[in-house]
């Protein structure tokens, strides 16, 4: 073997090495380099993340991207997705952050990482100011409005006193119109459902009585991006002591984040 | 392969038998009163003065040419904003009745106005007041011309029923559904309601020709 053939390889290996590094440049470096932070979030589901009136995106997800991207001093590019192509979005770097409502559980575990919670996602049962619910045992003789086959219906079910009457609807359409007309007293649903009803319908005076099921959201992050992950968790960490999650919380979902699980 | 369990559902029965009940009563209150309001408003559309003419095709034409599940659900969502609040169970038998008034009205009237103009004449030269001709010499015969067209528009009412499942009135398409929405068992949830409609709807034109020939309109001419 020659000298200038090792030679010659020795560079061609280093250059393949520098290559490497390059390709393996992690996701934060190449946001704080391009200024920018890919978000993936939904335009479809109030109020975590919909087109307003003025066709700007806004809602709870939207606006945690923002303070995200703040923190980061860097802009926000936000990535529409749905809920079927959000984790698709993170595994293929169409995205560097999923911020849309995701849940934590053992699957999704396998395929990304998840920050600490930054928002509640619940079901409940809503009703208006005026009527005093304090116990599942104060719902006895009222009407409540669900969604045929909602995780609420068979939830509520387990835990109501049996005089409670279910009035049944095919979709969250027409269970919002029941309680919105008042023709149930109270309603069942999820935080999505119920910030979109006490925003479209202010006058309803609708607030959080009784908390059926606790699901929080987590920001997705890809495997293996461990930096950006930390850098994530000190932002949400530093938002939750600095009472801005609350704020976010009590602004688009009617009710505090409450215990935010890390 | 598909298996079926049709055991899954019928070992809901309380939800179907209610549903079953609902579908019955909605149909047993909706009947007699959709009929009575078909039979003033093809009286009054037939002989009636002007104005009134005039107020009962408005209805006639509005009820006709909405499609049912609207009007069930402007009763329901709708009339609340007007200070109308009724139960869903209440809403949908309102529908209903308004609905076969309309239809029916239509039907009737087709009968009364095939009655021969000397059958009015001749009534009215036995010196009968205008309710007895119309209630003694028209109607009788009207309604039997029209007795088939009517129990077909009532069967149709009655399995109309089933879109009041929307408003959370519990009756079998309601039951139904929320019984597949629990065990997924959709077909036979389905085939299950399918074929009880079909026995009622057989049922009740039975009952209907009977009930027809026997009480309302007396026995067929030879």
């Amino acid at each position: 073997m020659t000298a200038s053939f090792s030679r010659r390889l020795l560079v061609a290996s280093l250059s393949l090495l520098a290559l490497g590094a390059v390709q393996a440049q992690s996701a934060l470096d190449s946001i704080t380099k391009s200024k920018t932070i890919k978000i993936a979030m939904p335009t479809d589901y109030p109020p975590y993340g919909f087109v307003g009136p003025d066709m700007a995106p806004q809602g709870l997800d939207v606006a945690m991207a923002q303070l995200i991207a703040a923190k980061l001093g860097v802009k926000a590019e936000l990535v529409p997705v749905t809920s079927a192509n959000r984790i698709p979005y993170l595994q293929t770097k169409k995205a560097d952050l999923v911020i849309s409502t995701l849940g934590k559980n053992p699957d999704r575990e396998k395929v990304i990482n998840f920050s600490a919670a930054y928002a509640p996602f619940y079901q409940a049962v809503f009703a208006p100011k005026s009527l005093s619910i304090k116990s599942w045992a104060d719902l006895a003789g009222k009407t409540v409005a669900v969604t045929r086959g909602a995780m609420e219906d068979q939830e509520l079910a387990k835990v109501a006193p049996a005089s409670l009457e279910f009035k049944r609807f095919e979709d969250n359409n027409a269970t919002i119109a029941a309680f919105a007309a008042g023709q149930t007293q109270l309603i069942a649903t999820s935080a999505a459902v119920a910030g979109n009803l006490m925003q479209r319908n202010p006058g309803l005076n609708t607030e959080y009585k009784l908390l059926l099921k606790d699901s929080p959201c987590y920001v997705g992050v890809a495997k293996g991006e461990d930096a950006l992950l930390a850098k994530v968790n000190e932002i949400i960490a530093a938002a939750k002591a600095a009472g801005e999650l609350e704020a976010l919380s009590k602004k688009w979902l009617g009710r505090g984040t409450g215990e935010l699980p890390l | 392969m598909i298996s079926f369990d049709f055991l899954a559902v019928l070992a809901e029965w309380p939800l179907l038998l209610k549903g079953l009940a609902w579908t019955l009563g909605l149909t047993a209150v909706a009947t007699p009163l959709g009929m009575a309001i078909a039979t003033l408003a093809a009286w009054a559309r037939a002989c009636g003065p002007t104005w009134l003419r005039r107020g009962l095709g408005v209805y006639v034409e509005l009820l006709r040419n909405t499609p049912f599940i609207v009007q069930l659900f402007f009763i329901f969502f709708g009339l609340p904003a007007a200070g109308v609040k009724l139960s869903p169970e209440l809403a949908s038998v309102i529908a209903m009745t308004l609905n076969l008034g309309a239809y029916g009205c239509e039907i009737l009237r087709a009968g009364i106005q095939a009655t021969p103009r000397g059958q009015w004449e001749a009534a009215q030269s036995l010196a009968l007041s205008p309710v007895q001709v119309f209630l003694r010499v028209v109607l009788p015969p009207a309604v039997q011309r029209v007795w088939p067209a009517m129990t077909s528009q009532i069967i149709i009412v009655m399995l109309g029923s089933a879109v009041c499942g929307q408003i959370s009135t519990e009756e079998l398409s309601y039951a139904a559904n929320l019984i597949q929405s629990r065990n997924f068992r959709a077909f036979e949830a389905f085939i299950i309601a399918t074929l009880t409609y079909l026995a009622l709807a057989i049922a009740l034109r039975r009952l209907l020709m009977w009930a027809g020939a026997r009480f309302i309109f007396g026995r067929r001419p030879a």
